[in-house]
């Protein structure tokens, strides 16, 4: 938590040991259901938290500037670009990772599919491909409509067209999207 | 990136006291631009003040039978809204086609007007840019650079950027206002159409804000109906910013409002080419380019606006 914000103003003659405080910051948020308070530099993105400082690598540095989708992670329910979000602005938020979606002898249906389907090559995207792939599914299900909605008021309809579109801000360099696409299209009809 | 301080304003009228008399200060809400922009140190806050926790978060009806729709209303939850699905669905389809899921879960109203252009000049520190860098030059212009994906109209000899927004081109459409607040408790509501400056010898004054002042909400007038679309061409099919984008309104009688992104330094609308709408596409964008200064690479989007323009009303005209 930063300390009370009438007390952050840097006045001439400050001492210098205030000013260095000032660029640091404690921020508690619950990560895969457990609390965790870390100390950081403000200029901490939730991404280097949870790789550098909580070790839950699982989360990738693609581009570092949202357009990759590597880093992709959920904050208190909806996907996110996590190199493009501060981990001070999480505190009391509920993130979760790739770490909390499954484990390997207890995988998440989305992470069979794409073991099933070769969903990958190299699987340096796959973390935040599967991130995404389910809040995909999710935000079909809630009605949020995408740019190849035909519709605005019915129903949307989970298509392959639907899926190509809400997944393109996760790029796999490999190119292994036809094999996601299937491992998608399983899941979405609640196939093993 | 710069070091900064952080602090979490509790609602408008803090943060607007927390920015004034600190040129360092900048507020933070989805962060997608501002914090990609602090990594190449384009932008330098010594200060950020984060405004994600205001309650300006709510889409609310107004008196005058319009929408009022909170700074901090996510671009994923504004797109999804009922009313702004049925009532205004040029700005759902505009939001939509804008930027990924991800980025769409963070962006806030307030900042996507706020967003700086994607000129390639303007990102790479390396290159003369008078927007980010005032009196330095312009590689674009000056050095014979790549134009091609840049303005055409409103443009000046100092900077030839767009604006890289969608949703600001359906609001401008909509005749949207801005609503602001500064730490004076002043509130002013400023239309759309004069809240972007245009680049003239000063490119890197780009809004009327003054210090401090924050954005609250936008609000749009009573829905005026129609045949509403959006059609925004674009290098790939999704994930990409605009070559040209036409926001549209037809309404059964041919009248309507025609708006453009991607070929100027703000949502490009003139009325003088929405009365032109019942004589076709070549009528309005006569008018509404009339003017446009395009280099030898961008010219292609001039022909551009007007088929895509023609296209969207053969479409209007079969519904």
């Amino acid at each position: 938590m930063t300390t009370d914000m009438t007390d952050q103003r840097s006045a001439p003659g400050a001492d210098p040991g205030d000013r260095a405080a000032q660029m640091r910051s404690t921020v508690r948020f619950t990560v895969n259901g457990e609390m965790r308070e870390i100390e950081i530099d403000n200029r901490t993105t939730l991404l280097d938290a949870l790789r550098e400082h909580l070790r839950l690598t699982g989360t990738k540095k693609g581009c570092d500037h949202g357009q990759c989708g590597a880093c992709t992670v959920i904050v208190n329910g909806r996907r996110v670009n996590s190199c493009l979000t501060l981990a001070v602005m999480q505190d009391g938020h509920e993130i979760e990772t790739i770490e909390g979606i499954g484990a390997p002898d207890a995988l998440d249906p989305m992470q069979a599919a794409f073991v099933e389907h070769d969903g990958y090559q190299c699987g340096y995207c796959t973390p935040g491909q599967i991130c995404s792939a389910r809040a995909v599914l999710d935000e079909i299900a809630a009605g949020i409509p995408s740019h190849v909605t035909g519709d605005l008021s019915a129903r949307i309809e989970i298509t392959e067209d639907e899926i190509r579109e809400r997944m393109s801000g996760n790029i796999c360099r490999c190119g292994a999207y036809a094999n996601m696409m299937t491992a998608i299209l399983q899941v979405s009809r609640g196939a093993p | 990136m710069r070091e900064f301080s952080f602090e979490r304003a509790g609602d408008a009228g803090q943060a607007a006291t927390l920015a004034a008399g600190d040129t360092g200060a900048k507020f933070i809400a989805g962060g997608t631009n501002l914090l990609d922009l602090m990594k190449l140190e384009i932008e330098t806050p010594s200060r950020l003040i984060d405004v994600t926790g205001t309650g300006l978060d709510r889409i609310e009806q107004t008196d005058a039978g319009g929408l009022r729709i909170g700074a901090m209303v996510r671009n994923t939850d504004l797109a999804a809204d009922d009313r702004i699905r049925r009532d205004y669905g040029v700005l759902t389809r505009a939001l939509v086609a804008g930027a990924s899921g991800q980025l769409r879960n963070m962006a806030t109203s307030g900042g996507n007007l706020l967003q700086r252009t994607r000129c390639p000049y303007f990102y790479d520190t390396n290159m003369a840019c008078n927007k980010r860098s005032p009196g330095a030059g312009c590689a674009a212009l000056d050095s014979g650079g790549f134009t091609r994906p840049l303005g055409v109209i409103g443009i000046s000899d100092h900077c030839i950027a767009t604006h890289p927004s969608d949703m600001a081109v359906a609001m401008r459409l909509l005749d949207a206002q801005v609503e602001t607040l500064d730490a004076a408790g002043n509130s002013r509501s400023i239309p759309l159409e004069e809240f972007y400056l245009l680049p003239g010898d000063t490119p890197e004054r780009e809004t009327v804000l003054e210090p401090g002042e924050i954005i609250t909400a936008v609000t749009l007038p009573a829905p005026i109906g129609g045949h509403q679309a959006y059609h925004k061409v674009r290098d790939r099919a999704s994930y990409a910013f605009a070559l040209v984008s036409v926001a549209l309104v037809r309404q059964a009688d041919g009248s309507g409002r025609v708006a453009l992104g991607g070929v100027a330094p703000q949502p490009w609308r003139r009325a003088a080419a929405d009365a032109e709408l019942p004589n076709g596409a070549g009528a309005v964008m006569a008018r509404l380019l009339d003017g446009a200064r395009p280099t030898a690479q961008n010219a292609f989007k001039i022909t551009l606006a007007e088929r895509t323009l023609a296209a969207m009303l053969a479409e209007a005209e079969g519904n």
